[in-house]
Parts: C-alpha cells; structure tokens; sequence
C-alpha cells in the first residue's frame, strides 16, 4: 500500500534490491511501539490495576513492604525490586512484550544488514544517495517538504550502529526490566525511540530529520522519568527536555535560514546550491553555529550539558541506548550530515572544536570525584562526546563517526555492565531488606568474584575508551587526535582566525586538551573499576551472600559489545598499522563527505610523516598508561570507606565533587531569575494583576457599577421620574427651537 | 385676543407641571393633570378661530380620553389606597427597580 506510491530515485541501480524496503526499517519498531503500547494500555483498563502496589494494597504486610521500597531509591533495577518469588508485581502481557520488544529490533538490525550488503554490492561508491519519496509532506508555496527517507553511505552507518546496538540493549532489558510493573510501557517508550532514531538518520531533509530529532527528544524524556512517582526522576526529565529545547531552537533557527536563502531544505538540493556560496561568509558561519547550538542540546555539550548527568534516573539500559550509544551522537551525526555547510564555515568548525575540547576535559575532570558508578559514565560520555566533535569539527568526518560507533560499542557495553552491577546490588540489598544506595562505589568493592562476567567485559571497555592498542577506543580516538594535529599544521581551519587567535594555535591548543583529556579518561575509569571490582568488599556481610551474577539474557548482549570493543577497531585501521585493510570506514564514507573534508585540508589529504606518527601515537597511547598507573598506584580501595561513613570531600575536590557548582550557577544566573520574573512580573503582575484583575475582575466591576448607577435612578418614585420627563421634554424642545 | 389665550393657556399648563412635580397626594397630581390636559384644550380653542375647527373637533377627543382616563386613573388611586392606606406618592415606590 505505501510501496505504490513510493518513487525511489531513478539513476540508483538499488531500484528492485532490498533498498526498496528502507521503509520496513523504521516501521518495525514502530509496530512494536503500537503493540507493547496497547498492552499497557489495555492491562489497567481491563484487567485490574496494572501496578501491583494497589493491588496488594489492602494486604497490610505486603502494603508496607511496598511503602518501603517506594521510598527507597530511585534508579536501579525496579526489575530486581519484586524478585523473590513476587510474581504478582510482574505485568500480566510480559511474556509477549519480551517477545515484541526486542523482536522488532532484530528484525529491523536484520533487514539493515541485508539491505548494507546489497548496497555495499551495488553502489558502495556511488556518490547519489538512494531517496524514497512516500508522500509530500508540507507543500506550501515555494516550501516543498516531502516525506522521504534517504540512504547513503553516513546514514547506512547510522542504521546498523542504531538497530544492531539497539537490539542488543533490548535483549539486555529484557532480563534488566521484566519484573516492573511497567514493563510493557517501558519498551513501547524504547521502540518509539528506535523509530524516530531511525527517522532522525534516515530522513533526506531537515525538516523530516527534525521530526526524529524531536521524537528522540520526547522518548528521552519519557524514559528518564520513566518512574516518575519519584520527584527528582520526572524533575530529571523535565531539565533534560527544556535544555534540548533550547538547542531545538538552534536547529529551528538554522532550518528558516537555510530555507529563506537557499529555498529548499533537501540535502540534496542544499549541496547543490552551496556551489555558489562562498567560503567563511557571515551566512554561512551564521547557519552553521545555529545548528551547533541544537548540537550542543542534543549531544551535551558545553553550556547545555547539564541534563545528560541527570538523566541517568532513568533505568540503566535507557542511559545505555539513549544516553550513550546513539541519541547523544545525533549531534555528531548533524555536523557530519551538515559537512556541505560545515566545510564553508571554517570558523563556526573551529568553534565546534574548541567546544568539543573544552567539553573533553572539562567532563572528564568531574568524572574524578564521582562516586555513582552511572554518574562517571555520564560525565565519560559528555566527554566522549566532545572528543567526536573535536573530530568533526576539524572536517576529519570519517574519524568523529568512526569514534561515534567505537565509543557506541564500548560504552554501551560499560552501561550494561554498570546496569548488571546494579542489578546485583539491588537484589542482594534487597534481600537484607537494606536501604543502601545500590549505584555508589563506596558500596561495592571487590565485586569480581561476585560477577566475574561483567568484570572481564567491563575491563575490556575500559581499556577500549582508555585507548589502549589494540582496542577499539584507541584507533577511533587516535584517528581524531591525528586528525587535529595534522589540521594544525595546514588547512583552512588552520588560517582562519577564531576570536582573533589564529586558528593553527587553535588546534594545537585543543589538541593539548584532547590529550590531557585522555589521561583523566584513563584516570577515572581505572578508578571505577578499581572501586567497583577489586579491593575488598563493602556491601555488608549480610548483603554478600546474595550477590551474583545477572542471567545469560543480560551477560549474552554484553559478550556481543565485548567482543564489538575489542575489534571494532578494524572497521577503520590507520595507514601506519596495517594489519588489515586500512582505513575501510573512511573510504566508505568518503563518496559523502571526502569532497568536505578535502575542501578543508585545502585539497590535499592530510599527511604526517611516518616518524611523527609513531611519535604521536606511541604519545598517546604512553599518557594512557600512565593515566592508568597513576590510578592504579594512587587509589587505593583497601582503606575506602562505606557510603555511610564516609567524609566530605575537602578544597578543589569539593569543586569537582559539586561539578564545578555549574548546577547551582545556572540555578542562580538562570533559574531563579527566571522563576522569579515568571512569579512576580508574568504571574502576579500580568496574569494575576492585567489580565485577571483589570480585564476579567476589571469588566466585571464596570457592569455592576453601571448597573448601580441605573438601579439607582430607579428609586420607584412618580416624582423623580416626573422631573425626568419634564426635564427631557425641556432639552428636546429647547434643542429643536434653538437649533 | 389669539396672545391672550395662548399666554392664560401656558400659565395654566405651568401651573399643572409644577403641580404635578410638587404636589405629593396622589390626587391633587391627577387633578394637576388634568388642568395640564385643559391648557391645551384651550390652546387648541384659540388656534381654532385662526386655523379652522379641526382644532375644536380635537378638543372633543381630549375631553373623551381625559374622561377615561379619569375613571381608570381614580380607579388605579382607590386600588393604591386599599393596598398602601394612604395615597403619598412619595411612599410608594412599587416601580423601584
């Protein structure tokens, strides 16, 4: 029925290849949305209160158990919360969600497959993307908006990362979620995000690119407050959906630019009108830095990062899928979507680096003194994040994405990892009917004997996002380091001028950052794993008689990323270490963006000579070394002390602990004034005092006055009205007389 | 002898209005009435020597309506006073809205 009137572009020889159903692809997790959201639907309405709490509600010794637990802790496996044999807190659909749920998911990762091998078979290097119109979408006036999907070589990256990934994290829930009440709610919410996720990479114009990036938004927002009867949960979703509007705004600002200079908002067609536009012009750069500003919203970057670390409230495999492997990276994936713009603009790259750097250490810094085992991964992930965009921004699009699907593998894989740590905290806290918090390090300790599985693959990751050869962290993030330097050295980006600071400095500059950026990366996830799995354990002698590890449909996922970290980094070897075929990801790219990233480096590929490059890379991998010595021979988790006993942190420690007060900064600078113009001017003033008093109150007053004034004159006396007639009679006769 | 009348006929209808203003018993405010209703009765008289004696033929039509008017208004009076025991206008104020 949709096929009919699909009309796929002519010139593409994947016409009649499994190209044709690019639209199964989103599709399917919608279907799975539509399912798992009708059962949760149906369940309450039909079948009896779905959450098991009022249901047990009047039996008074379950009733308790359950104030109990409510009251305790928000994150963390409410999966683990009813497990001992509480069958009744199951959902009565489960069994069919955990079916659909991840079902769909396969499906689609299978259908991507089938459809990156026959276009890898067919037009691996053909220079026009494969587009399918389904149906025009907004036609108004000269503003032609169709409703179409795209593929190429970026977005064929875009789509296994997401559906593979993602079916993996969905396999995980499975075991991570089943026992919550809202277990069929939860993975519609999930689906919902893999389709718009699909539809933000797929989509071959802004506007429909900006429905997903809008929809990845709403589910992001859904599933951090996902138990939303805790307050700081819904709160936690509330600031993670007002700061990406902000950077919505950006986007949207960018979009009417684009539109009323160029007339047209297709990729396609804005790469064919930048023909004409000159390079580092005000217009340009301008558009550029607008759709930065929805970068750093999405991506959590410096000034609006600061819903990412929050939105860890919501259940683990959410932060993992959402809020690491692929929602965050949508930025990363709208610069280099964007390269036709970007590569005009050397300036608004060069901001994109400096922020992206900034971002790098200064993440990476707060990442030191955390101690909720998902609070270091946020600010590792904010980080890593801007280490993508240093990469971007500095036209080295094959390296920034190439770091996106790396850091998509390893950190989603450190999540699942933190999420069955969690998983077995809770349930063993749960079983001593403890109220411990089951995220804080100080809690943990010598867990590699309870959960040796996790352990392993947990290490692998951290030795990946480290950079240590010959995991997948160190090739994407060495390409993107090499990629600065040899930037610095001759480019565009490297003349232009940033703030007036020349940009060579510029880079080499943030180049520094970028190491210094990886010695604290290496630094602060030895000390995680240091605190959560060696040392000596601190969960309480009760408590370590349940800890065990997660079940295999929790570990399986795991061992797939684990392997994923390990050799991901073969997708894209570098030139000087060829123990494979080098650099496959960059050529695979390079039909999309190499004519950007060329315009750049001036036309020539950036070359290093082989001397320098061993320098640097054998630079590198030494500061992530040493970052883990430093760790591993500083911190000693023998003499660290419970959560509850623990002391306040003292001096800049105290800073990094409270990140950098920049909370309560915005608070102050921004919230608060907000709020207080809100209350005092809008609200009290306008709402309240205009509108309500003068306008509502206000006529309501004058009719009744006047209505006094009237039933006053009518007092019932002959007399009064008499001399009103007779005094009218006088004014009407003496006004005509004496006209 | 036209000024005469007109002018015999103003004071006269002066005399009702203010009377009608003034005066509080109910009846003497219909008599002022109808001594208002009379001054013009003579005013049309004394148009009727200038102008023809559609003026006179009038004057049979205002006496007709005066009288009924008399009956239905001593009428409405007599009802007032069964209801109020008394005929002071200015305590009654049955029209008070």
């Amino acid at each position: 029925m949709l096929l009919q009137n699909v009309q796929s572009s002519a010139s593409q020889a994947l016409a009649g290849t499994a190209a044709q159903w690019l639209w199964a692809v989103p599709l399917l997790p919608l279907a799975g949305f539509v399912i798992n959201g009708v059962l949760a639907l149906i369940a309450p309405t039909h079948f009896g209160p779905a959450d098991p709490a009022l249901a047990r509600a009047d039996d008074a010794t379950h009733a308790t158990h359950e104030a109990h637990d409510g009251a305790h802790s928000a994150d963390v496996g409410a999966g683990a919360e009813h497990d001992h044999a509480d069958v009744a807190a199951r959902h009565r659909f489960a069994g069919i969600t955990s079916f659909v749920g991840p079902a769909v998911l396969i499906l689609s990762f299978l259908l991507s497959a089938v459809i990156f091998w026959q276009y890898k078979s067919v037009a691996g290097d053909s220079h026009e993307p494969f587009i399918q119109t389904y149906f025009m979408w907004i036609p108004a006036g000269d503003l032609q908006v169709s409703a179409s999907l795209m593929l190429d070589q970026l977005s064929l990256v875009m789509l296994l990362v997401v559906t593979g990934v993602g079916a993996l994290i969905h396999i995980f829930s499975v075991g991570y979620m089943r026992e919550d009440p809202g277990y069929p709610r939860y993975f519609a919410y999930l689906n919902l995000f893999v389709f718009f996720m699909l539809v933000l990479v797929l989509g071959a114009n802004y506007p429909v690119m900006f429905v997903g990036w809008e929809g990845v938004g709403l589910c992001s927002y859904l599933l951090i407050g996902f138990w939303f009867s805790d307050k700081a949960n819904a709160d936690a979703g509330k600031k993670a959906f007002i700061a990406n509007r902000i950077g919505d705004f950006g986007f949207l600002v960018a979009m009417f630019m684009l539109f009323a200079n160029f007339g047209t908002l297709d990729f396609d067609g804005l790469q064919a009108a930048m023909n004409g536009v000159t390079a580092g012009g005000a217009l340009v750069t301008t558009i550029c830095l607008f759709l930065f500003l929805g970068c750093t919203g999405k991506s959590a970057q410096i000034p609006l990062y600061v819903w990412l670390p929050d939105a860890m409230a919501g259940p683990t495999p959410v932060s993992a899928l959402i809020h690491a492997a692929t929602m965050v990276t949508a930025g990363v994936y709208l610069i280099a979507r964007s390269h036709f713009l970007f590569a005009l603009a050397p300036v608004a790259s060069l901001t994109v680096v400096v922020i992206g750097a900034l971002t790098a250490i200064f993440a990476a810094t707060i990442g030191l003194k955390q101690w909720d085992i998902k609070k270091v991964l946020a600010y590792s992930t904010v980080s890593q994040l801007g280490y993508m965009f240093v990469g971007v921004g500095a036209g080295a699009y094959g390296a920034g994405i190439f770091h996106l699907v790396t850091h998509s593998f390893f950190k989603a894989l450190l999540f699942l990892g933190s999420g069955s740590v969690i998983y077995a905290m809770h349930r063993a806290y749960h079983a001593t009917h403890s109220h411990d918090d089951a995220q804080d390090m100080r809690n943990m300790g010598g867990l590699r004997r309870f959960t040796p599985v996790t352990f392993g693959l947990m290490w692998i990751a951290t030795l990946a996002i480290a950079g240590i050869p010959p995991f997948a962290g160190f090739f994407s993030k060495d390409e993107i380091l090499a990629a600065v330097f040899a930037r610095a050295r001759e480019s565009a980006l490297a003349d232009a001028r940033w703030l007036g600071i020349p940009g060579n400095f510029v880079l080499y500059a943030c180049y520094v950052l970028g190491l210094a950026a990886a010695l604290l990366t290496a630094i602060y996830m030895t000390r995680m794993m240091l605190y959560t799995f060696h040392g000596p354990n601190r969960t309480g002698e009760k408590e370590r008689e349940h800890l065990r590890e997660a079940p295999w449909v929790m570990t399986g996922p795991l061992v797939v990323l684990g392997i994923l970290s390990a050799i991901g980094g073969w997708l894209n070897l570098p030139e000087f270490l060829p123990i494979g075929p080098v650099g496959t990801l960059e050529h695979w790219l390079d039909p999309v963006v190499g004519e950007s990233a060329l315009r750049l480096t001036k036309g020539v590929a950036p070359e290093i000579a082989p001397s320098l490059e061993y320098a640097l890379v054998g630079a590198a991998v030494a500061i992530a070394v040493i970052g883990m010595w430093i760790a591993w021979s500083r911190l000693k988790p023998e003499v660290l002390v419970p959560k509850a006993q623990a002391k306040p942190e003292e001096g800049f420690e105290r800073v990094l602990e409270h990140k950098y007060y920049v909370d309560e900064l915005y608070d102050d600078t921004i919230v608060r004034p907000t709020y207080s113009v809100s209350r005092n001017l809008l609200w009290r003033g306008i709402d309240v005092g205009l509108i309500d008093g003068l306008m509502v109150n206000g006529s309501a007053w004058f009719a009744r006055g006047v209505g006094w004034i009237g039933s006053a004159l009518q007092s019932g006396q002959v007399g009064t009205y008499a001399w009103v007639l007779v005094l009218g009679v006088l004014a009407v006769v003496s006004a005509v007389t004496l006209r | 002898m036209l000024a005469e009348s007109l002018f015999f006929s103003a004071v006269l209808f002066v005399i009702g209005v203010v009377g009608v203003l003034t005066r509080r018993n109910a009846i003497i405010v219909f008599m002022c009435v109808e001594l208002m209703l009379n001054a013009v009765n003579l005013a049309f008289v004394a148009f009727a020597q200038v102008y023809g004696v559609a003026g006179q033929v009038f004057v049979f039509f205002v006496m007709t309506v005066a009288a009924a008017e008399a009956a239905v208004g001593l009428a409405i009076i007599i009802a007032l006073f069964r209801h109020n025991q008394t005929v002071n206008l200015q305590q009654i104020n049955l029209l008070k809205g």
